[in-house]
């Protein structure tokens, strides 16, 4: 019983890194319908500013982050305004997917250069060091509780954010006709900025908490979690904000247990298989919304 | 007197055919009797395996109309059962006859694979899809990395754990052995053998476009309720394009699987990289243009060889060219720029159909 | 259309007429020998090449600066890979175009079988550093510098059980690896034959390799009192560091691949006290890491000094056979393979390196342990 509650948790803290990369997925797609490929790599720079604002300028934890966050998101803002803009009204959305890919693979060959091939330790942002419980069987980590706790509050701000204000409703306009909200007076452009910003700041936060419970950096940390995390957000629902954490945390549990109980080397696989079971039974993800077909 | 001429999709397709057995016969001329370069005569193979992944991606994606990024997947299976057949009869078949059976084998399997993972796969719409085929294809790569098989004189010997579980007497030897793959392939394929594959591939997708059925595929990417109501059966259509892509798919893997003597399923040849990268060449070729296809693989699997001078800078380059090169073919503002320059006549008519 | 179609023709063109030009321009007979390098510098894999790059770079200085081999300048020319199969045979071509005369390489195990494949049919000599598989050197034109996956799945077996170092053994490894699993097979075959029983073994495949806790925990629970580590040190970082995490802290033990530990940037050394390593090399006071460490800013990890070792063993070859810039690949393959066999090295991975026909080198890896922030010899 103890292994397995020790398990859970593992699953909890690896789903918690998955939940917050997600909800940053999440979000880009809710508003601007498309995959951003990109978003793994993105994750990947922030970390790395935050592990030179740490190592090299010497400074401390949190105005590293912050500094990460704003990089990130002008680094956000620009991408999309080279990379995306121009192809939004194109003929297929399938063109934006791939300057996504281009761009991640821009990303990671400037890192490769700029940073070298090298792995890096990343040190913990957290200082707390957890707790432990059952006489050291079960062991919760610092890390693992302000992931979990940055996950519910970015979840919840992001609720009010895109439900209450302003700027949220004209989101929720874009995402659903972007045309019509255009008629509206909403400037959609801006908008869909803004949200690419807002995805930026978040990958910036999930890169330095991915690094800190998992503490190695190099060019390409960002695209394999990036991927599940993709994953996890389309087990939630893709678009749904909720979906993702929810997403993310079952996607961690399940790869965990499955190591655990059935096969370590089959794990991968596992967890694929329950997405494509969970995608069967409820297209749309756990969380997603029903389209409506019009015919 | 209609019969006399041919009419434009025939004619259309006998255009694409002639031309590629007339580039492909050239290239064979230039390979015997010129001085082509060691790199470019390697690179030959790997080229008529990549154009026939992205004209059967094409298959899926432009004319079914459904986002794949599993094609990798079906082209392992094909890869793993071909060499597996070879291994298992070199030396009992004669060269030929076996690369045959083994180009047969792989395209059953792959297209038995496409069959059944198409029909829950094709329930599914959009995004969702995307992300189901690629489950599969991650599926299939973590499953053959856990795969041994071997061989001894009591017969075949399988187990998912190691090599050391399968129990093989002395003489036994490992066919399929985890990670390590298959070692050892015989180096079949060949230009020649590359180029007839190619273009019976170009053939069979040129006329299923142009038959009933392809249209009726057709009709139901371009609106499947409306074709719903007009009696055409979705799950059928749907499944036919699917698994003859995927088949398709399985002979370039065998064709991959000949063309090195070593076979593994990396993340890099069999994993999302590989159909993501597929999916560029479809894209950048042009949605469900199947010449464009050929072109767009043609100078991409060029590209980043031919950047090698560029040393380090080589796939920082290959990224910004990419990105630059789908901003020019695909951005509004470019569209303008190129009218102006009045190149692009027949496109406005072209502008807006993949809506 | 008509203009992407035009846009395209002229691409190819160009493109044919680059790739033309560049055979084009074959200078006959010239007088420096041309050494290939093949190894991934970009990708997941990128930093065994770069190492591999840099180790046989700076040999390559230091050949010319004293003069040369037989008083012949070295040129060497390094293609990258990208740690696959295709592009490694890609690569070669490219060194062929280059008229390359011997090839160092590949990194990479599988696509060093691949190049393996291509170099036997023109016999073109190779030497490979790294690509410790058994089938990178099944033909006689191959060579390599380090040791083969099963030699060191034995030896370590060997090393744990002659030592006493415990009884009850885990092995973490990578399933989705060919040096990984390669070792781990032989290491539980020759682990039958000592002291000592395998009590778990855990996989993880390079989709899943940052979460161990699982891994671990089975080894713990197991009751293990040494974890055996057939891996590179990226991974072997993480595992360490969970491991503390978690409180389990048996013996650690593993192969060439986690030299390089140490070099980890703002790794905390003090987890890796104890950690004990049967490899080659490891960086430390010689004259080829403060070399290195001048040049490029960084320790060089065991790859790098395998390449170092094979530049080095190719010229102490070159000269026992005699060749000659202008004398035929396969010649000179016939010449080296001979020489191979007759040459004594004493380079950074062993002193005293001899081959056999075979291909394989002949040299004892040393057990190192980590004290002190150091490798120690045991």
């Amino acid at each position: 019983m103890t292994s397995f509650l020790s398990y859970l948790i593992n699953g909890i803290s690896l789903g918690s890194v998955y939940a917050i990369i997600a909800l940053g997925y999440t979000m880009v797609y809710g508003i601007a319908k498309m995959l951003n490929f990109a978003h793994g790599d993105v994750i990947m720079v922030g970390a790395y500013i935050t592990f030179l604002a740490m190592t090299a300028a010497g400074m401390p934890p949190v105005l590293a982050v912050i500094l990460s966050m704003i990089l990130c998101t002008v680094l956000g803002i620009t991408i999309e305004r080279i990379a995306y803009k121009p192809l939004r009204n194109s003929a297929s959305n399938l063109a934006v997917l791939i300057t996504a890919i281009g761009v991640s693979y821009f990303l990671q060959n400037v890192a490769l250069l700029i940073f070298g091939a090298n792995t890096k330790s990343f040190s913990s942002v957290v200082v707390y060091e957890g707790f432990q419980l059952a006489d050291g069987e079960i062991n919760v980590s610092g890390v693992t509780l302000v992931t979990i706790l940055a996950c519910i509050i970015i979840m919840s701000v992001l609720t009010w954010f895109v439900n209450k204000t302003k700027a949220g409703q004209a989101m929720r306009a874009v995402s659903e006709d972007k045309g019509a909200a255009q008629l509206m007076g909403i400037n959609v452009n801006g908008t869909i900025a803004l949200t690419f910003a807002i995805g930026s700041g978040l990958a910036a936060v999930a890169g330095v908490l991915l690094c800190s419970a998992y503490p190695s950096l190099n060019p390409y940390t960002g695209s394999m979690p990036g991927i599940k995390a993709f994953v996890a957000a389309v087990f939630g629902g893709i678009g749904s904000i909720p979906g993702a954490m929810i997403g993310g945390i079952l996607l961690g549990v399940i790869e965990i247990l499955s190591k655990a109980y059935i096969s370590s080397q089959l794990s991968d696989a596992i967890v694929f298989a329950v997405l494509i079971i969970v995608l069967l039974v409820k297209p749309t993800g756990i969380l997603g919304k029903k389209i409506q077909e019009k015919v | 007197m209609k019969k006399l001429f041919l009419n434009k999709n025939t004619k259309d397709t006998t255009i694409t055919l002639t031309g590629v057995i007339f580039v492909c016969l050239i290239v064979q001329l230039w390979m015997s009797f010129g001085s082509m370069s060691s790199l470019l005569k390697g690179l030959m193979v790997p080229l008529c395996v990549y154009t026939i992944m992205a004209v059967s991606l094409n298959l899926t994606v432009g004319i079914l109309g459904e986002l794949s990024l599993g094609h990798a997947g079906f082209m392992c299976v094909g890869a793993f059962t071909g060499a597996f057949f070879s291994k298992c009869t070199d030396g009992v078949l004669p060269d030929g006859i076996r690369f045959l059976c083994a180009i047969l084998i792989g395209a059953v399997f792959a297209t038995l694979f496409g069959f059944i993972i198409g029909i829950p796969v094709l329930r599914l719409k959009g995004d969702y899809l995307a992300i189901v085929t690629l489950a599969f294809c991650e599926i299939i790569k973590n499953i053959v990395n856990a795969l041994y098989i071997g061989r001894d004189e009591n017969g075949f010997h399988f187990t998912m754990k190691d090599s050391l579980s399968l129990g093989l007497s002395e003489q036994g030897e490992v066919i399929i052995n985890g990670a390590q793959g298959i070692s050892g392939t015989p180096n079949d394929s060949s230009f020649v053998i590359g180029a007839v594959l190619l273009v019976i591939t170009l053939f069979i997708i040129l006329n299923l476009v142009n038959s009933r059925s392809g249209r009726a595929i057709m009709a139901i990417r371009d609106n499947s309720i409306a074709a719903e109501s007009v009696g055409l059966n979705l799950t059928k259509y749907k499944l036919m394009a699917f698994s003859i892509s995927a088949g398709l798919a399985g002979v370039a893997g065998v064709l991959y699987a000949h063309n090195l003597s070593t076979l593994t399923a990396l993340p890099k040849n069999f994993g999302y990289n590989m159909s993501i990268n597929i999916l560029v060449f479809v894209v950048l070729g042009g949605i469900g243009n199947i010449r464009g296809s050929i072109i767009a693989t043609i100078i991409l699997t060029l590209l980043p060889e031919l950047l090698r001078g560029l040393n380090d800078y080589r796939m920082l380059m290959y990224a910004v060219v990419l990105i630059a090169v789908m901003l020019f073919n695909y951005s509004e503002k470019a569209k303008d720029f190129k009218e102006k320059l009045g190149f692009m006549t027949r496109k406005k008519f072209h502008a807006k159909e993949d809506k | 259309m008509k203009f992407k179609k035009a846009l395209s023709l002229v691409l190819v063109c160009t493109m044919a007429v680059a790739t033309l030009t560049a055979c084009g321009s074959k200078e006959e007979g010239g007088n420096t020998f041309k050494i290939g390098g093949i190894g991934p510098v970009t990708g997941g894999a990128a930093v065994y090449g770069i190492a591999v790059q840099r180790g046989a770079e700076l040999a390559v200085e230091e050949i010319n600066a004293a003069g040369g081999v037989n008083g012949v300048q070295i040129e060497f020319q390094f293609e990258d890979d990208e740690h696959d199969a295709e592009k490694a045979v890609n690569a070669y071509n490219t060194l062929k175009d280059w008229n390359m005369q011997m090839l160092m390489g590949t990194v990479t195990s599988t696509p060093c079988q691949a190049v393996a494949e291509k170099t036997k049919e023109d016999n073109m000599y190779m030497l490979t550093p790294s690509g410790s598989a058994v089938p990178c050197i099944q033909y006689d034109n191959a060579f390599r510098v380090c040791f083969s996956d099963p030699n060191q799945g034995i030896a370590s077996a060997q090393y744990i059980g002659g030592n006493g170092l415990a009884k009850k053994v885990a092995v973490i490894y990578n399933s989705s690896d060919v040096y990984s699993q390669g070792i781990y097979e032989k290491f539980a075959g020759e682990a039958a034959n000592q002291s000592f029983e395998i009590v778990a073994a855990e996989q993880f495949t390079a989709d899943s390799a940052t979460d161990f806790s699982v891994q671990l925990k089975k080894a713990q629970d197991a009751g293990a009192d040494l974890v055996f580590l057939p891996i590179y040190y990226q991974e072997a970082s993480l595992i360490l560091q969970q491991a503390d995490a978690m409180g389990f802290a048996p013996k650690f033990f593993g192969c060439d691949g986690l030299d390089g530990l140490l070099g980890v940037e703002n790794f905390d050394t003090s987890l890796a006290e104890g950690v004990m390593l049967l490899t080659p090399f490891v960086a430390g006071d010689d004259d080829f890491s403060k070399d290195f460490k001048a040049k490029f800013g960084e320790d060089p990890i065991q790859f790098a000094a395998d390449a170092y070792d094979a530049i080095y063993i190719m010229k102490a070859a070159m000269e026992k056979a005699g060749v000659k810039p202008d004398m035929s690949i396969s010649d000179m393959c016939e010449a080296m393979k001979k020489a191979m066999t007759e040459i004594t090295v004493d380079g950074t991975t062993g002193t005293g390196m001899t081959w056999s026909a075979d291909g394989e080198p002949s040299k004892e890896p040393k057990a190192m342990v980590i004290e002190n922030g150091q490798y120690v010899a045991m």
